[in-house]
């Protein structure tokens, strides 16, 4: 409701900003209060939120065409009704997350248009193909697994519209990663053949997941201000490192090897990992991944084809619109 | 390649029987017929709702929060609107 009825001009000229506001606008935050749309606002905040939550609403959208691939091939009917329901479910995060980036003043339609042209960015993770079946227990178990260490924090985030959409998101995204866990358990349980799937799924994961939670502490230039206003509230290597300890013990559990030869738990009981391939992870970004072509050409090619429903319905709401201020005038 | 606007909705959904429709989030819909369509993929695919209402965004009309001192002070100097205010003798027991 906010991005057309109201707050039109706020935004515009808030450049010129004033101290006693960006005060109290810090105290706010400091004493864990969340703002709201309609709230004042330093323009770097509402840059930085429109910026992140509009690249987690892509990252759900593409997120989309890694497991819509496997959708008629699923090895089951259980199967198959299972990813179906995740693939809708990614498409409804999507949703809910443009309606909280539309908050600060941006619209769905030009947000979506900077990503179509390459100017918005979405998880690198889905630039990675999706080889085998095993792929699908992968992204379930891991690419989930680091989303809701990702995501927990972010429910309790200093902006409201963006909290309460990860509250519905995490609710839902539990039963994506027990449903790639199972894949993998059912695989790992199976036959060689069948077991070597998921090893080789679990190689070609495992690391580009690593890379999901982001640059290392020292190397990340959106984390300190992130930090102040409570957009984040644990470091990139922080989540990492839970992740990966959360996570050693179920790849024990499959009986699978995690590809890092050089991993040991230390005095703590924290797995230290090797040193990450950071050229690979900027690969990616720039838009060298082994995916990041398709998956571009497959949202524009879904956008343009869906633009005749979009034109039609317009048109239709716009003709009985119409005929009712007729029938009223009669 | 801009797309143009589609209307904006908000989505009210009554939980269960009894309970009042509560604000779940918003949705893009070019009438109303599709905007409830939308909101019941978007918003209930877990059995989360009973009812729903979708309400044109433009047809709000909110309180500015920046003024919410002033709207809501009537009701912060008046203590006399509370029970607690007034007092009932040991004797009497609960009221």
């Amino acid at each position: 409701m906010y991005t057309q009825a109201l707050n039109t001009s706020d935004g515009d000229n808030s450049h010129i900003e004033d101290a006693a506001r960006s005060a109290n606008f810090q105290a706010r935050i400091d004493a864990d209060e969340r703002i709201e749309p309609n709230d004042w606002m330093p323009a770097a905040y509402r840059k930085t939120l429109t910026r992140q939550i509009s690249q987690h609403a892509h990252s759900e959208i593409v997120g989309m065409l890694p497991e819509g691939n496997w959708i008629t091939r699923a090895p089951s009917l259980r199967r198959k009704a299972a990813l179906l329901a995740k693939v809708q479910d990614e498409c409804g995060h999507g949703l809910y997350l443009y309606a909280a980036a539309e908050t600060l003043g941006t619209s769905r339609e030009e947000l979506v248009d900077l990503m179509l042209a390459g100017k918005s960015r979405y998880s690198s993770i889905f630039n990675y193909p999706t080889l085998t079946w095993a792929d699908i227990g992968a992204i379930g178990w891991l690419v989930d697994g680091a989303a809701i260490m990702n995501q927990i924090p972010l429910c309790r985030c200093s902006y409201g519209p963006y909290a309460r959409a990860m509250i519905r998101v995490c609710k839902e995204e539990s039963f994506h990663q027990r449903q790639g866990f199972e894949i993998m358990v059912m695989l790992s349980k199976g036959t060689e053949e069948q077991k070597a799937m998921a090893q080789s799924a679990l190689d070609r994961w495992w690391w580009p997941v690593l890379m999901m939670f982001g640059p290392p502490d020292k190397a990340s230039q959106h984390s300190d201000t992130s930090t102040k206003w409570k957009i984040k509230r644990f470091s990139n290597d922080e989540l990492r490192q839970k992740f990966v300890d959360a996570t050693v013990p179920q790849a024990q559990f499959l009986g699978l090897t995690i590809p890092d030869p050089g991993m040991k738990q230390n005095a703590n009981g924290n797995w230290e990992y090797s040193a990450i391939d950071w050229e690979e992870f900027n690969q990616v970004l720039a838009g060298n991944g082994p995916c990041n072509r398709d998956r571009l050409a497959a949202r524009r090619k879904a956008h343009d084809d869906g633009a005749w429903v979009r034109e039609a319905a317009t048109a239709y709401a716009e003709k009985r619109k119409q005929r009712q201020h007729a029938q009223a005038a009669e | 390649m801009a797309t143009p606007n589609m209307p904006l909705w908000e989505v009210f959904i009554r939980s269960r029987n009894g309970l009042a429709h509560k604000h779940v989030g918003s949705l893009h819909a070019a009438d109303t017929t599709l905007a409830l369509q939308a909101a019941r993929d978007i918003y209930t695919r877990r059995g989360e709702g009973l009812s729903i209402w979708v309400v044109p965004s433009n047809a709000i009309t909110a309180s500015d929060p920046s003024e919410k001192g002033m709207m809501f002070e009537p009701a912060e100097s008046k203590i006399y609107r509370h029970p607690t205010f007034y007092d009932v003798p040991d004797e009497v027991g609960h009221m």
